[in-house]
């Protein structure tokens, strides 16, 4: 009767979604298997760009997803993320490594403390339970063991609020990787070096007896674990947990009065959180193939961080997003400006476009900016100093014309850093609820009513 | 028919260092009566419903609901030597459940500014106070396995709003009600969680006069309708007088008086505490 109408069409799109995604990829990959790789453009082959972004991005969204759980849905503000990816990676990594390479990777230890490894308890890795079961389960463990420290140390942390449950979380994740870079306990994390010859995303490519590939599924099944997991997330979000939790977020004392227990319900919201961490370093540590400790730093916290600012506090379908344009600008589309790059030819087609960017791009920006001012009635030195940097970026831009060879200018190693944090900055400050607000896609499709941002204007 | 007793302050006192915020306070609430708590500003009452929630612990005193002691507290450690009120060494146990416990024993609270959900909707808001008294764990209801449970949440939820006259604006945004309504909403709110006492900490406050009768009827219908008793903080006296059983009245942390309306309202005291004393009787 009241089960409500909207709710029950997003999830009927969002599984439509998911479906068509998982297809998508699925044929994506394939395509150069199926036609052959001399009939598909160079983009569609398997060492593409392409997939390591759809890859890495597939793992980022489950963590990003999960970071947006707890500091989007729960309001508690914490930066351990990587600290749990890294107990998920070392987990997954420990129990994985085949019996038969534990003496060369733990050479310099002489062999390892654990003297099992899940794939081969099933039947190796070269079987299909073997692989399947092994790798699953070990995935569920390293959520398990995250889960598990979020626990312990949710117990002194989770009576902190906002800053201070951001500092405590990130020492957290400092601790936790120093450990596991500690010699003492080389047998079982390989001290400071890489744990490597775990079984990784390429495994689950199906081969013939020569080895040749009939089907790639690569990139299908980190797809396909982030997509199951973030559909747990988004049940629970929307079960009355959830709603809990979101209590929590708009006013905890409210939220105690109406009886929700404020350290229970934190403390839980944690541990998931946390378990899907894990669980994204773990295909975090199959996607490159290793685990090190050194590689789960602070930086990887305010990557996450980052995309879910970009996306949307508050929004998964907004986290996805963001994780994917994220990772796609920072290891594809924006390399370009790290090489030096220089157009010989007047008519060259790039030295054209470029111009014609730049143009625009100037005469964009000014126009806004003196839009802006005219509006707020602001002081007229404001207006006089962007008509004259826009002018002086317009004679740059001639002299661009006029030359006969064009070396893009800035463009070196390291300018892409600087372009990717200026398109951040650009939009905390004027997209400051991100791509989606607390929007998610399902509410594009079928109107919902007017948000409180909405009703605030 | 005696009436049962549902509320009882024995000799509570919360002390913030060297403040005395309410001092050795005793009332009572018993079986479907609307008790009144006044005072001028800053007379403590607020911080008394805040002992009786859970919000602080009491330095001394009990709080008793249903004739179980529900909060007790005696002053411990550094208070022993800088406890300045009454009757310390009666009490001995230390009870002290959060606010969450209490609400799920039966006592609802709002406000004095109000606290809703606001970026939720309505619905959401009522829905949130079923959470506790639902029986389903954070696996069941994730997986959807007791879909009855949800069913009879929302029924019960929306059964509310209908009674309470919000059904139509079941899918705004809370924040963006007018005030009068997030007011109703939060007594809907509170009403949701069942309890058998409601605490309404200045339910008038911003009101107009107009407002403020509607709000007077909606109390009495509340009470009859749900079987509630009610505790109130409020500053309206039209209102207070009108719809009172009891009155207590604080000044500076001390209970001053307390009766009927119109026993507390002829008390030397109260006039004293409210109006300053009179310097000279002309006027």
């Amino acid at each position: 009767m009241i089960q409500d109408r909207k709710s029950r069409k997003g999830a009927v799109a969002g599984v439509v979604f998911a479906l068509a995604v998982l297809l998508l990829v699925v044929v994506l990959e394939n395509l150069s298997t199926f036609l052959g790789t001399g009939a598909v453009p160079s983009v569609l082959l398997p060492t593409s760009q392409l997939f390591q972004v759809l890859k890495k991005a597939a793992v980022y969204s489950l963590v990003a997803v999960s970071m947006n759980l707890l500091n989007g849905f729960t309001g508690l503000f914490s930066l351990g993320q990587a600290g749990f990816m890294l107990l998920g990676a070392y987990t997954y990594a420990i129990l994985t490594v085949p019996v038969s390479a534990k003496d060369t990777v733990y050479y310099l230890y002489g062999g390892s403390a654990v003297n099992f490894s899940l794939p081969d308890l099933f039947g190796g890795l070269d079987t299909p339970t073997g692989l399947i079961l092994g790798v699953v389960l070990a995935i569920l463990l390293g959520g398990c063991v995250a889960a598990f420290f979020a626990f312990l140390i949710g117990l002194p942390v989770l009576r902190l609020k906002s800053d201070y449950l951001a500092i405590a979380t990130l020492g957290f994740a400092e601790i936790i990787r120093a450990v596991f870079q500690w010699q003492a306990l080389g047998p079982v994390t390989n001290g400071a070096n890489m744990i490597t010859q775990i079984p990784s995303f390429n495994n689950f490519n199906l081969t013939d007896a020569n080895g040749t590939v009939i089907l790639r599924l690569s990139t299908f099944f980190p797809f396909l674990i982030a997509i199951l997991c973030i559909a747990v997330i988004v049940m629970l979000i929307n079960s009355s947990y959830g709603r809990a939790f979101k209590a929590i977020r708009e006013d905890e004392i409210a939220a105690e009065a109406m009886g929700i227990n404020l350290a229970k319900h934190k403390m839980l919201s944690f541990c998931i959180s946390s378990f899907f961490a894990g669980v994204g370093g773990a295909l975090f540590a199959m996607f490159v193939n290793n685990a090190q400790a050194k590689v789960y730093t602070s930086t990887m916290t305010y990557e996450i961080l980052l995309i879910v600012v970009i996306g949307g506090i508050g929004s998964i379908s907004g986290s996805c997003l963001a994780t994917f344009l994220y990772v796609a600008c920072s290891e594809w589309w924006l390399r370009f400006l790290d090489n030096t790059q220089a157009f010989s030819s007047p008519t060259d087609m790039s030295r054209i476009l470029f111009i014609v960017l730049f143009a625009a791009a100037v005469v964009g920006v000014s126009a806004m900016l003196i839009r802006r001012r005219r509006k707020t009635g602001d002081a007229f030195w404001k207006e006089l100093i962007v008509w004259i940097v826009g002018l002086l970026l317009m004679v740059w831009w001639v002299w661009f014309i006029i030359s006969g060879s064009l070396t893009i200018p800035f463009a070196r190693n390291g300018f892409r850093m600087v372009v990717f944090s200026i398109i951040i900055m650009i939009v905390v400050l004027f997209f400051r609820r991100g791509m989606m607000g607390d929007k998610e896609f399902t509410d594009l499709l079928f109107r919902r009513k007017k948000t409180s941002e909405e009703v605030a204007k | 028919m005696s009436k049962e007793n549902i509320l009882r302050l024995e000799h509570v006192t919360m002390q913030f260092g060297g403040v005395v915020a309410v001092n050795d306070l005793s009332l009572e609430v018993n079986q479907g009566e609307i008790v009144a708590l006044i005072g001028p500003n800053g007379a403590g009452k607020t911080t008394a419903f805040n002992c009786i929630t859970g919000v602080y612990e009491p330095t001394n005193g009990r709080v008793s609901f249903l004739g179980q002691p529900m909060v007790e507290n005696h002053p411990q450690g550094k208070m022993v030597k800088e406890y300045q009120g009454e009757n310390q060494g009666m009490f001995t146990q230390v009870l002290s459940p959060t606010p969450d416990k209490i609400t799920q024993l039966g006592i609802a609270r709002t406000f004095q500014n109000i606290r809703l959900f606001s970026a939720l909707s309505v619905f959401d808001n009522v829905l949130i106070a079923k959470h506790m008294r639902a029986r389903q764990n954070v696996f069941s209801a994730t997986f959807r396995l007791n879909r009855a449970e949800e069913k009879r949440m929302r029924q019960e939820a929306m059964a509310l709003l209908e009674e309470q006259g919000l059904a139509h604006l079941k899918d705004e945004v809370a924040g963006s009600l007018p005030y009068g309504i997030q007011r109703r909403l939060e007594i809907a709110r509170a009403l949701a969680t069942q309890p058998k006492l409601l605490l309404l900490d200045e339910p008038a406050a911003g009101m107009n006069p107009q407002e403020t009768q509607e709000l007077t009827e909606f109390i009495h219908k509340i009470r009859g309708e749900y079987g509630l008793s009610i505790l109130m903080i409020e500053h309206h006296m039209d209102l207070v007088m009108r719809i009172s059983d009891r009155i207590y009245v604080l000044d500076f942390g001390k209970l001053i008086a307390q009766g009927t309306p119109s026993e507390v309202q002829n008390n030397p005291r109260v006039i004293e505490a409210y109006l300053g004393v009179a310097d000279d009787a002309e006027d």
